[in-house]
């Protein structure tokens, strides 16, 4: 079973569409239930929105233990807010403190970079990824590929063995990122064609090693 | 490496089934809006927005179903519009599968409307239809927000109207020129320009595509992030991968 973690925030119907596609012999399970998170083989974390209503849901639905549970034994998947959310601090909501699975900051585009001083927030379409390191998840998708991506703020890990794959959009970004049975991305795999598809079904495969 | 420009077939869908004629060359069913969305999908475009021109708020229901239909078949981002009013409307269209929704009217009426939907469903899936006319010509041209399908004039101010929206939350703006939309003649691309350089939040380009030169002028000229057509594409004159190949030609970014 997989089970796609529901914070009531955003659409999950694309994430379990996508998954029922790429794997119509397994269970795929949208829930709020912790007990659902326990009995999953493998857990999708997405979200969509502001992560400061992200994590009030998620201490209010007491879903930590399970969680907790999950990011130590199985192979989990962090979607766009579920990307940010591992990391340390995002700068959102007047900040908010992470789940700190990877060091490093979530800030808004407009924090980085002169360059960025007239770019287009949220970031929203389709940018190339640079895959930094192999990864189980990234079989069968060529290096450069164009993910979907909808997003105002943006993870830059700090440790390089984190980073799984790159994306600049006025400057440089984390737009994957794993470590053990980890794996996160910024972008939106269920939205992403092909490659998105691609991305999941490795995800449905995957042991959780690298 | 950068951020593509979108091209986004818009898709008019009454009582479920596509109008305007949708035409490619070996479609079974050119008024099946699934079957027409896969097309659009394998031809390569990077989003696709349906506008339910549904008159029975009955039929309303249809384009949930067909929605839902699209969304378990077609893996790129979805937006509906049309008849998109209170908070239950964005809840029905997103729990069936739609990523974004885009409103129209019920912001003129109700700008309010934007605040609540932008803070309950979050910025990225609330875009916001404007539909502009020119009132001013000569040198300090000036843009009208228009209701009706054009005839009503509301006497606000295209730009101010952008940035407000864009203020309250708005997390894309649909701009269309009544003045162009169904000439075939080319974007309104001072009014887009004028807009885009106006908003921090991402523009589509919309009304009076007629070839794929008007696509590369929008975003060259009109510095749209992204290009909404009908009519080059549905009959069939041109295809998504050509209008990308011309862009690219032109050194835009494209998805290829």
């Amino acid at each position: 079973m997989i089970t796609i973690v529901d914070l009531g925030m955003g659409n999950l119907r694309s994430v379990e569409n996508a998954l029922k596609k790429v794997a119509p012999d397994q269970t795929i399970k949208v829930s709020s239930n912790e007990q659902h998170i326990y009995d999953a083989e493998r857990v999708v974390l997405p979200g969509q929105g502001a992560i400061g209503t992200w994590f009030q849901t998620f201490r209010k639905l007491s879903l930590s233990a399970a969680l907790e549970d999950a990011i130590k034994n199985k192979p989990l998947l962090g979607i766009c807010i579920g990307q940010q959310a591992m990391f340390e601090h995002c700068d959102e909501d007047g900040g908010v403190m992470g789940l700190g699975l990877f060091k490093g900051q979530v800030r808004h585009f407009k924090q980085f970079h002169s360059r960025s001083a007239n770019l287009k927030t949220p970031q929203m379409g389709w940018n190339q990824v640079n895959q930094t390191q192999a990864h189980p998840l990234w079989k069968g998708i060529p290096d450069q590929t164009w993910f979907y991506f909808v997003h105002s703020f943006c993870a830059n890990a700090e440790h390089a063995a984190d980073i799984y794959g790159e994306t600049d959009y006025g400057h440089n970004f984390t737009a994957a990122v794993g470590k053990k049975n980890l794996f996160a991305v910024q972008f939106h795999p269920e939205k992403s064609q092909h490659a998105g598809l691609q991305l999941l079904n490795n995800f449905t495969q995957w042991d959780g090693t690298v | 490496m950068a951020l593509a420009k979108r091209i986004i077939p818009c898709l008019d869908v009454d009582a479920g089934r596509v109008v305007k004629g949708v035409k490619f060359v070996d479609i079974r069913d050119a008024g099946d809006p699934v079957e027409t969305a896969r097309r659009y999908d394998e031809q390569g475009a990077d989003e696709i927005i349906f506008l339910d021109i549904t008159a029975s708020s009955d039929d309303r229901a249809t384009m949930a179903d067909v929605v839902a239909q699209v969304a378990s078949e077609v893996f790129i981002p979805l937006t509906v519009g049309g008849g998109i009013r209170e908070l239950t409307d964005i809840s029905r269209m997103l729990n069936a599968g739609a990523d974004k929704v885009s409103i129209n009217t019920a912001a003129v009426f109700n700008p309010a409307f934007v605040k609540q939907a932008s803070a309950h469903f979050g910025s990225q899936c609330i875009v916001i239809a404007v539909d502009a006319k020119q009132t001013d010509f000569g040198e300090n041209p000036k843009w009208g927000i228009f209701t009706h399908g054009g005839r009503k004039h509301t006497g606000i101010d295209a730009i101010d109207w952008c940035r407000r929206m864009s203020d309250y939350g708005a997390g894309e703006l649909l701009l269309t020129s009544m003045d162009r939309d169904g000439t075939r003649s080319g974007f309104d691309n001072e009014l887009n320009r004028r807009v885009s350089e106006a908003v921090p939040i991402p523009l589509i380009a919309s009304g009076g595509v007629g070839n794929l030169q008007d696509l590369v002028d929008g975003v060259k000229l009109g510095k749209a992030d992204a290009v909404l057509a009908a009519s080059i594409f549905h009959f069939g004159d041109h295809t998504v991968p050509q209008a990308k190949q011309r862009m690219a030609e032109a050194g835009i970014e494209v998805r290829l």
